[in-house]
C-alpha cells in the first residue's frame, strides 16, 4: 500500500503547485452559495489537511472571514487541522470494546507511538484516532489500521502489529 | 393584525411579530436573555420559552411568530421549571465571582438571576473554558464568563462586517472567538469595541486603564492632563440615571477636577484644529487635481482609529486616500507635550495625558509607534466613557449634585464645529463650514449651518455642494459641484471603499466613522445602545453646537492664536511634525501587531 502511495504524482507536487490548484478550486466555487464546505473538502483532498495558514489562504481568496472558515473546520470532525500520517490507526470505543480493554489499548498505543489521540508521529507514519462502534463487538476489543480490522487485540500484541507497517 | 391569547388575555399583534414582542407590547414580560432588540435574534439560550397550546415542545418566544388564534402561556409550571433548569445550566458553567467582576451590578445575567430566583446550586460541573485574552491594547476577552449568546457574533459579522468572532468547535467545547482561538491582537480585529457594547456579561470588555490613570494622579511629580471627546458629554449622564441625550458637559468637567486631574482640556478644540489642517489638505488636493498635477481623491477622513485599522487590513492599497491628519485627541496630546509644556514650563517627561473617549480603538491608537513626538507618546492612557463613570463612582463623587464648570484654556475652547465631530456626518459638515467659506468668502448657505442630507443615522449619506463666485484664488472651482459622502459602521465603509477600489467613486471627500452612528455610539459608550438612544445623543450633540456662539472652526480665537504663536501655518513644518501621521499596510486576516 505504501509503495503505491510513493509512486503517486501528488506526493511530488510542490507546496506552490498545491496552492495553485486550491486557488483554482476557489475561483471555480467561490461565487456559489454555501460553497465553503466544498472548497474545504477539495482543499483537504489536495493538501492532506487544513492548517491555519491554508485556512487563511482560503479566507483571503474567498473574502469569507477566517473565523468563519475555522468555525466550519472545527465543527466537522472530517476536517483535520493536523497532517495525517501515512497510516491511520483507529481504536474502537464502542461499549463492548471499551469494557473489554479498548482504553488499555489506547494507553499502550500512546506509549508506543509517543503521541496523543488525534496526533501524528513525528516520522509521519501513524495517526492515532478513536472511533465509535464498528460492529465487531463479538470480537472486542477491535482496532483498524487503514482499512484492515484487527480483532481481539491484546495490548501486548500491538508492537507486532505496528511492525507490519514499517 | 393577528389576534391571539397570552395568559388568558386577548391581544392584537402585527403580523410577523414574535410572541416575545407581542407580549411586550401588551405589558407582559417574558424573561429573555440572548435576544437583543433590533440586533440579535438567534434562539441561542432558550430562556424565553413559553407554552403554545397544540405544540408538543416549549417554544422560544423570541423566535416564534404570532399566529391567528394562538393560545400562549408564559408562566405555567412547566415553563417556569424549564426556565429554571436552563438558567441553572448556564450558571453551572459560569465562574460566579460577581464581586470581583467589573460587570457587577450592570450584568444582564445577574438581572436574569434576580427574575428567576434559584436558591441552590444543583449542577456543579466541569467548566468548559477558562482562558483570558488580554493580548490587545483595546479589548479583554474572558472566555470563562461567556454564556454563548452569540450577540457579539452578530454584531461583528452582520453589523460591522469584520468577522473576528465566530463559533469555534462544537458541543461542550464550543467557544466564541477568533480562528483557532488566536489572540485578538494577532488577527484583523479593528478594536471597534461594538462587541463589548452588546455582551450581556463580563466576557467582552474594554481593556482596563483605570489603574494606570489612578497611579499617575497619585504621583505628586506628574502633571496629569485630561481631555474629553465630543461624544462623551452626550452619553456619560446615562451611567448616572439621566435620560439618554442629556448633556452633562459642565458636571463632567467638575468631576474630572474633583478626581484630581491638573488640567481639563477639550478634545473639541483639537477637532477645530483638525478642520483647519484637513480642510487645507483637501483644498490642496483639489487644487492639484484640477491643475492636472494629479492628487489622490476622494480624500477620506482619519479621525476614527477603528476605521483606520480596517482600511489597513482590508484595503491596504487605498491608504493613500486617507487624510494624513492624526485624530483630534492625538493632536491634542502632541500639543500638550510641546506647545503647552513650553508655555507652562513643565518637562514633557513629567506629563501624563489621558483621553476620555467613546472608543476602544483609541486605546490601540495611542500604542502606534508613529504616535510619538520628542521621544514621548502623544497620549499616555485612554479611558472609555464607561471607565470614566466607574472612576467617578470609585472617587465617591455624587455626580448628580455637581455644579457645572468650564474647561481650562487655551486648549479648552471650541466651536460648534468641534462638537459635531461626535456624530456621523459631523466631521464633514464642520469641514464644509470652513472650506466653503475659504473658497467663496461667504458663509455656507444652509439653514442653521447644517447640511441636512448628511445628518441622521442612515448608512450612506451624500450631498452635492455647488461652488459659485469663488474668490480669485479658487477661480478654477467656479461652477464645480463638490460631491461628498458620509458613512458610519464598517459595512458602509466597505461599500464606499469597493467603489474607490474600482476607480468609480464619484466623490471628492468622504467621511468614515467605524461605529454605526459615529462616536456617539462608539465601543466605549454606556450600554445599552439602540437607534432610539443614538438619535437622542445625536440631537444632544447638535443642540450643543447650536448653543455655541462661534460655530466655525476657523473662527476659534485660540486656534488663530495657536497658529500665530506656535504652528505658523496650516500644513507647515510644525504641523507636519506634530499633527500628521502615516499608515501601515496590514494582513487581510492575520497580523501580529504587538
Ligand atoms: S458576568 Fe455577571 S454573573 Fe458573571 S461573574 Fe460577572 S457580574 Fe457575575
Ligand atoms: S472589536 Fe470590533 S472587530 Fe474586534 S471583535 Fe469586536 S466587533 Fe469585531
Ligand atoms: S462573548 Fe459575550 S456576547 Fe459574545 S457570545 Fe459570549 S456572552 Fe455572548
Ligand atoms: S432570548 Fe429567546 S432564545 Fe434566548
Amino acid at each position: 500500500m505504501s509503495k503505491v502511495k510513493e509512486q503517486c504524482a501528488c506526493k511530488k507536487e510542490t507546496e506552490e503547485e498545491k496552492l495553485t490548484r486550491i486557488a483554482e478550486v476557489i475561483d471555480e466555487y467561490k461565487m456559489k452559495e454555501g460553497s465553503l464546505i466544498q472548497i474545504l473538502h477539495m482543499a483537504q483532498g489536495i493538501y492532506g489537511y487544513l492548517p491555519l495558514e491554508l485556512q487563511c489562504f482560503i479566507a483571503d481568496k474567498t473574502g469569507i472571514p477566517l473565523s468563519q472558515v475555522s468555525g466550519v473546520v472545527t465543527f466537522y470532525s472530517f476536517f483535520s487541522t493536523k497532517p495525517k500520517g501515512e497510516n491511520t490507526i483507529r481504536v474502537c470505543l464502542g461499549t463492548a470494546c471499551y469494557v473489554r480493554g479498548g482504553k488499555k489499548i489506547i494507553e499502550r498505543l500512546k506509549e508506543l507511538l509517543e503521541i496523543d489521540v488525534g496526533d501524528t508521529t513525528s516520522d509521519g507514519k501513524f495517526t492515532l484516532e478513536v472511533m465509535r462502534c464498528i460492529g465487531a463487538c463479538g470480537l472486542a476489543p477491535a482496532i483498524t489500521i487503514n482499512d484492515k480490522v484487527y480483532k481481539q487485540v491484546n495490548p501486548d500484541k500491538l508492537q507486532a502489529i505496528l511492525k507490519e507497517y514499517y | 393584525m393577528v389576534y391571539l391569547t397570552i395568559n388568558n388575555k386577548k391581544i392584537a399583534a402585527e403580523e410577523g411579530m414574535t410572541i416575545l414582542e407581542a407580549a411586550k407590547h401588551n405589558n407582559i414580560h417574558i424573561p429573555n436573555f440572548c435576544y437583543l432588540e433590533g440586533v440579535h435574534q438567534a434562539g441561542a439560550c432558550r430562556i424565553c420559552v413559553v407554552e403554545v397550546e397544540g405544540a408538543k415542545t416549549l417554544q422560544a418566544s423570541c423566535m416564534t411568530q404570532v399566529q391567528e388564534g394562538m393560545v400562549v402561556h408564559t408562566n405555567t409550571e412547566r415553563v417556569k421549571k424549564a426556565r429554571k433548569v436552563l438558567f441553572e445550566l448556564l450558571l453551572s458553567d459560569h465562574p460566579q465571582n460577581c464581586l470581583s467582576c467589573s460587570r457587577n451590578q450592570s450584568c444582564e445575567f445577574q438581572k436574569l438571576g434576580e427574575l428567576i430566583q434559584i436558591d441552590e446550586f444543583r449542577f456543579q460541573g466541569e467548566k468548559s473554558k477558562t482562558a483570558v485574552d488580554n493580548s490587545s491594547p483595546s479589548i479583554t476577552r474572558d472566555l470563562s464568563k461567556c454564556i454563548l449568546c452569540r450577540r457579539c457574533v452578530t454584531v461583528c459579522n452582520q453589523i460591522q462586517g469584520v468577522g473576528i468572532l465566530n463559533t469555534q468547535r462544537r458541543g461542550f467545547r464550543t467557544v466564541i472567538g477568533p480562528a483557532e482561538n488566536l489572540p485578538l491582537n494577532s488577527v484583523n480585529c479593528v478594536f471597534c469595541g461594538q462587541c463589548t457594547t452588546v455582551c450581556p456579561v463580563g466576557a467582552l470588555q474594554e481593556k482596563d486603564s483605570l489603574q494606570e490613570v489612578w497611579k499617575a494622579i497619585h504621583n505628586k511629580n506628574t502633571r496629569v492632563i485630561v481631555q474629553t471627546a465630543p461624544a462623551v458629554r452626550a452619553a456619560l449622564g446615562e451611567e448616572f440615571g439621566y435620560e439618554p441625550g442629556t448633556l452633562v458637559t459642565g458636571k463632567m468637567v467638575s468631576a474630572l477636577r474633583d478626581i484630581g486631574f491638573d488640567h481639563v482640556f477639550d478634545t473639541n478644540f483639537a477637532a477645530d484644529l483638525t478642520i483647519i489642517e484637513e480642510g487645507n489638505e483637501f483644498l490642496t488636493r483639489v487644487r492639484d487635481a484640477f491643475n492636472g498635477k494629479g492628487a489622490v481623491l476622494p480624500l477620506i477622513t482619519s479621525c476614527s482609529p477603528g476605521w483606520i485599522k480596517y482600511i489597513e487590513h482590508v484595503f491596504p492599497d487605498e491608504i493613500g486616500h486617507l487624510s494624513t491628519c492624526k485624530s483630534p485627541h492625538m493632536m491634542m496630546g502632541a500639543l500638550v507635550k510641546s506647545y503647552y509644556a513650553e508655555k507652562i514650563g513643565v518637562d514633557p517627561k513629567d506629563m501624563f495625558v489621558v483621553s476620555v473617549m467613546p472608543c476602544t480603538a483609541k486605546k490601540f491608537e495611542i500604542t502606534r509607534p508613529e504616535m510619538r513626538n520628542g521621544g514621548y507618546p502623544n497620549v499616555d492612557a485612554v479611558l472609555t466613557t464607561r471607565e470614566l463613570a466607574r472612576m467617578i463612582k470609585d472617587a465617591g463623587i455624587d455626580f448628580t449634585e455637581l455644579e457645572d464648570s468650564g474647561f481650562d484654556n487655551p486648549l479648552g475652547l471650541s466651536t460648534g464645529a468641534g462638537d459635531i465631530f461626535a456624530a456621523t456626518g459631523g466631521v464633514m459638515e464642520a469641514a464644509i463650514r470652513t472650506v466653503y467659506e475659504v473658497v467663496t468668502g461667504r458663509e455656507m448657505p444652509f439653514e442653521k449651518l447644517h447640511i441636512k442630507p448628511l445628518v441622521g443615522l442612515s448608512q450612506i449619506k451624500t450631498a452635492d455642494i455647488l461652488i459659485e463666485n469663488p474668490v480669485d484664488e479658487y477661480r478654477f472651482l467656479d461652477g464645480v459641484t463638490l460631491k461628498v459622502a458620509v458613512t458610519s459602521g464598517l459595512k458602509g465603509a466597505k461599500i464606499l471603499m469597493e467603489q474607490v477600489q474600482r476607480g468609480e467613486s464619484p466623490y471628492h471627500f468622504i467621511e468614515i466613522m467605524g461605529c454605526p452612528g459615529g462616536c456617539i455610539s462608539g465601543g466605549g459608550q454606556p450600554r445599552p445602545v439602540n437607534d432610539l438612544i443614538r438619535q437622542k445623543r445625536l440631537e444632544a450633540i447638535y443642540a450643543e453646537d447650536e448653543g455655541k456662539e462661534i460655530r466655525k472652526s476657523h473662527e476659534n480665537p485660540f486656534i488663530i492664536r495657536l497658529y500665530e504663536e506656535y504652528l505658523e501655518k496650516p500644513l507647515g513644518h510644525k504641523s507636519h511634525e506634530l499633527l500628521h501621521t502615516h499608515y501601515t499596510k496590514r494582513g487581510m486576516s492575520i497580523e501580529k501587531i504587538g
